[in-house]
């Protein structure tokens, strides 16, 4: 019962995939400007240009590149930048790491904030304190990741310049890594310095992406957390002596927690889409920022290269969310 | 302890309702004022440069200059006079992109929702495409496909948004479908679309209304970003999205130019969402 959902939901995941793929090659084919063309310096021969046409495969029909992309990217080819003469495959996979981690980062900071309000709103549900709770999340929910960060730079990067507003670490710091998750592997090899320039960094961008989410958590979960608190299961606690906020985290918080999770996963796939201009506005370098970058240049391999990879990254989540919502709840489960 | 949440009397509560959508058609009046009489209040013209006059701090700072009230940008115009006129490209943006998108996620929300089977299947899957794309992204590489200026941010904003309309709509629209009003007025020997329109229409409007002001104020903020990534419109009309832009670049020297215009798209986009939440709440005949 439980593979076959899975390999439904695998089904009509790469049928997603396939039409994202159709959708950005053929905008990205009728896009104007010829990439081959800002490719070679001025005055260079026909030839030149009917052999470099040649080598990146624009002369065959459109359909047939199409089917020459897909069959390159089932085996993991996704082509060579146009401006950065580097496979697409090696610099994606560059840039991943800090998006990544941006993102979690983001994920904890919305879960953690949004989970204490919630908790504080059902705890005090009824008095100002929740309607504080309310005014505040309606309000800081409305505004875009956009306007936050741009908030953040002129307070904390300006007004009061504590945090650095641009880029990934300290361009002084020297180390030798393996892989590209710096604030994670300096965390783990007790780098600290490298960790906490990634983390210091990151505070920003990542609190801008956070807040809408986490307002959202905390209207959410709150709601959620009021509905179980009248039931009785949480009375017969109260009246075993268990204090309200005690009641709140041992009994109501695990069957609070599963309907939030839902949206929560839709919402952080948003998230990861916000960091697209997040990053820009941070000079932040990760993915989005490359991908603005490949627009604006024309790199046409470049950029289906990377919205295939965020799409990839979207649908992976969604099923995820989808399969441990099947999997921890016990009514799916066993129906 | 059970039922605290009713010590709040009727009166308290639609007061605070009121006071919900009264503020922000304050702000967005004083908006649509200042876009319409802009000539008459703005002290200067918006795209005079004056190099003897760059970087002037606004009025509460020292080394002001009368009559450039919040100071002016790096090339000496006056940061009061663009914010005042970029209200027209705001208003402009917001307005038609938001029905634009509306009228096309609406429709396709409607259709799917009713008529189900095959019109359901090719539109959620649609949607589903379309959500699995960054939205930034989606309209960045549309405006460069289109080549910028304001029709191809519009086209771009209905582009990408629509699917905001019809998710929400296709499933109000499931639940009301399946009403015994529908099912009445199809005894009654109505057409499928007539009912459609006539019947289901008018009970997911606050819906769509509520969606329609959200959408107002996304379409300010996604103008404002493909500005930031310069790809909105030429340099010589001025937006609130270019002046944030040029603040950001020259935030260390004049972080006034940011401050400005930021504020006023911080209070359009919250009354436009405010705004949005207490029409439905008003027209909603389950929360009265």
């Amino acid at each position: 019962m439980f593979l076959r959902t899975v390999l439904s939901r695998l089904l009509t995941t790469l049928v997603t995939l396939f039409g994202v793929a159709v959708v950005v090659f053929v905008l990205v084919r009728v896009a104007p400007g010829n990439p081959i063309a800002m490719m070679l310096p001025p005055g260079a021969s026909e030839d030149d240009i009917a052999q470099l046409t040649a080598l990146y495969g624009f002369d065959k029909s459109l359909v047939e590149q199409f089917f020459i992309w897909i069959g390159g990217v089932v085996q993991g080819d996704f082509g060579t930048s146009i401006t950065l003469r580097q496979p697409v495959s090696d610099l994606v996979l560059a840039r991943l790491p800090a998006t990544l981690e941006l993102s979690f980062f983001a994920l904890l900071i919305a879960v953690a904030i949004g989970g204490v309000a919630a908790v504080i709103g059902a705890r005090r549900r009824g008095s100002p304190t929740e309607a504080a709770v309310d005014l505040t999340s309606g309000a800081v929910l409305s505004i875009p990741d956009f306007l936050w960060g741009l908030l953040f730079v002129l307070l904390f990067g300006v007004l009061w310049p504590v945090l650095s507003i641009s880029g990934r670490l300290d361009p002084r710091l020297e180390f030798d890594f393996l892989t590209n998750f710096v604030a994670l592997e300096g965390l783990l090899r007790g780098r600290f310095d490298v960790a906490g320039s990634a983390f210091s960094h990151m505070l920003m961008p990542a609190l801008s992406l956070a807040l809408p989410l986490a307002a959202l958590i905390a209207q959410l979960l709150k709601q959620n957390l009021k509905e179980v608190l009248i039931q009785d299961y949480t009375t017969l606690s109260r009246v075993r002596g268990f204090s309200e906020t005690q009641v709140i985290l041992r009994d109501a918080m695990r069957n609070a927690a599963l309907p939030t999770l839902t949206l929560v996963g839709v919402q952080f796939t948003f998230l990861i889409g916000g960091t697209v201009i997040v990053e820009r506005l941070f000079a932040y370098g990760g993915l989005g920022n490359m991908a603005i970058d490949a627009v604006i240049n024309r790199d046409l391999p470049l950029i289906q290269g990377i919205v295939l990879l965020f799409a990839a990254l979207f649908v992976a989540i969604n099923m995820l969310v989808d399969l441990s919502y099947t999997l921890l709840n016990p009514r799916l489960r066993h129906g | 302890m059970a039922d605290v949440s009713l010590q709040t009397t009727p009166r308290a509560r639609s007061g605070r309702r009121n006071l919900r959508l009264w503020l922000p058609l304050a702000w967005i009046s004083t908006l649509v004022l200042a876009a319409v009489l802009a000539p008459l209040i703005a002290p200067h013209d918006p795209l005079y440069q004056d190099l003897f006059l760059e970087r002037l701090p606004p009025f509460f700072m020292a080394g002001t200059e009368p009559g450039y009230w919040l100071g002016t940008d790096s090339l000496g115009r006056d940061v009061l006079s663009r914010v005042i006129y970029g209200t027209r490209i705001a208003l402009c943006v917001s307005l038609i992109a938001a029905t634009a998108t509306c009228l096309v996620g609406s429709t396709l929300g409607l259709l799917a929702g009713f008529f189900g089977g095959w019109w359901d299947r090719v539109i959620s899957r649609l949607i589903e495409i379309w959500m699995a794309f960054p939205p930034v992204l989606f309209a960045v590489l549309l405006v460069a496909v289109m080549g910028t200026g304001l029709t191809s941010v519009i086209v771009a904003i209905a582009l990408i948004d629509w699917t905001r309309f019809a998710r929400v709509i296709r499933a109000e629209t499931m639940v009301q479908a399946q009403m015994d009003y529908v099912d009445s007025a199809q005894i009654g020997g109505a057409r499928r679309l007539t009912t459609l329109v006539s019947e289901i229409l008018p009970n997911v409007l606050p819906s769509i209304v509520a969606l329609l002001m959200l959408e107002m104020g996304i379409a300010v903020i996604v103008e404002a970003i493909l500005s930031f990534v310069n790809l909105s419109l030429s340099s010589d009309v001025a937006t609130w999205g270019s002046m944030i832009a040029e603040g950001r670049n020259a935030i260390h020297f004049a972080w006034w130019v940011l401050l400005f215009p930021l504020i006023a798209l911080f209070l359009t986009v919250l009354s436009f969402s405010q705004l949005g939440e207490g029409l439905k709440q008003r027209f909603d005949p389950v929360l009265q």
